[in-house]
């Protein structure tokens, strides 16, 4: 992290490296649409859909919003939280297979 | 005289000479974290309560997306398929999800030309910050029309909160609910980026004008301020378009 202590040179590196991350932006977007376009089905649509996704977030937070070049207190304070919605989505998951679990067995639809 | 470094260190003594005690119990817990102390070093406080504002709409994103995989999860009726849903008939042949891959790209642009407008303001270019800034609004602004386009088409197509032509009635309220919140989030962010953009445009953060509202100087750190702002809404689109469009 040699930017890591240095905030002016945060503020002054060249607008080089921001179209750079927007031709990338670009180009990850383009593909994740093809995925769509092409018709792709099953864990390669879904996995495709994510890594896409991941990495544009991860670009957008990195390099435009400056998060690779703050300290690690504030980086930590931000990112660790979100991590809770992970354990969230794993709750989530268990209720709605039991939701739709009852409402086969319960109600006769869908089946 | 004592030693200076020694008095420094020593705690503060009252009028009466005898040593400030530390609040005990619960009431240590109040006094330690509104002391003088400062977690987040380097960075203004402004910022701070930017990310921090961010870290919390997160999770109302978040809610909204969950929500969302919950019903679409555990209802009986076959999802509408977001691919032939939001196509386009262009040139009499239908192509999918075509305005949400433009709204796409358009919100990618949006926040490059952010990027660009925080890095001209800090190098105090007031002319290209605002012209940037500027042209950052338009973009937003034309991203919102398109929803709005995308919400009357639906709309007339008959897709309600409460149903749809297509199958589980639960579609309608993820999208409107969805859609609509972060639609509010950009029409806000053009809001805020026009009247920073004024703000930089009058000179303000170079001549320390007084706000409005607060009296304070500002300064052009509110450009990466409203740049936070502007490309979390940007993020916001990129988990939506995932979860929501593509999946």
């Amino acid at each position: 992290m040699a930017h890591a202590a240095a905030p002016a040179a945060v503020h002054g590196h060249s607008i080089k490296v921001y179209l750079i991350v927007w031709a990338w932006l670009f180009v990850l977007s383009t593909c994740s649409y093809l995925v769509d376009y092409f018709g792709l089905h099953g864990y390669l649509r879904w996995s495709l859909i994510l890594l896409f996704m991941i990495v544009k977030a991860g670009l957008i937070v990195a390099i435009f919003m400056h998060m690779a070049w703050e300290r690690l207190a504030l980086i930590y304070a931000i990112l660790v939280p979100p991590v809770a919605v992970l354990v969230f989505v794993g709750i989530m998951i268990f209720e709605s297979n039991y939701t739709l679990f009852t409402r086969m067995q319960f109600f006769g639809l869908g089946s | 005289m004592t030693d200076p470094a020694s008095t420094m260190n020593s705690p503060a003594v009252t009028t009466l000479g005898e040593p400030v005690a530390r609040p005990q119990g619960l009431r240590s817990l109040a006094a330690d974290w509104s002391s003088d102390q400062r977690a987040f070093k380097d960075v203004s406080w402004g910022k701070v309560m930017m990310w921090i504002f961010l870290l919390s709409d997160t999770f109302i994103f978040s809610c909204f997306l969950l929500s969302y995989m919950t019903v679409r999860m555990s209802t009986t009726e076959p999802w509408p398929n977001p691919s032939e849903v939001f196509a386009l008939e262009i040139g009499g042949k239908p192509i999918p999800l075509i305005l949400i891959a433009i709204m796409t790209f358009i919100l990618i642009s949006s926040s490059g030309t952010m990027a660009m407008a925080v890095n001209f303001g800090y190098r105090r270019d007031r002319a290209k910050t605002a012209l940037l800034m500027l042209a950052t609004a338009a973009f937003g602004a034309s991203f919102v029309g398109m929803q709005a386009f995308e919400w009357t088409k639906l709309i007339t197509e008959g897709v309600r909160p409460w149903g749809n032509p297509w199958g589980a009635y639960q579609f309608g309220s993820s999208f409107f609910m969805i859609t609509g919140f972060h639609g509010t989030h950009v029409t806000i962010g053009v809001i805020f980026l026009l009247i920073m953009a004024r703000k930089v445009w009058r000179g303000d953060f170079d001549t320390e004008r007084r706000g409005f509202f607060t009296s304070r100087k500002g300064n052009y750190e509110i450009v990466e301020i409203t740049g936070l702002y502007w490309h979390f809404v940007d993020l916001v689109w990129v988990f939506i378009f995932a979860f929501f469009y593509l999946w």
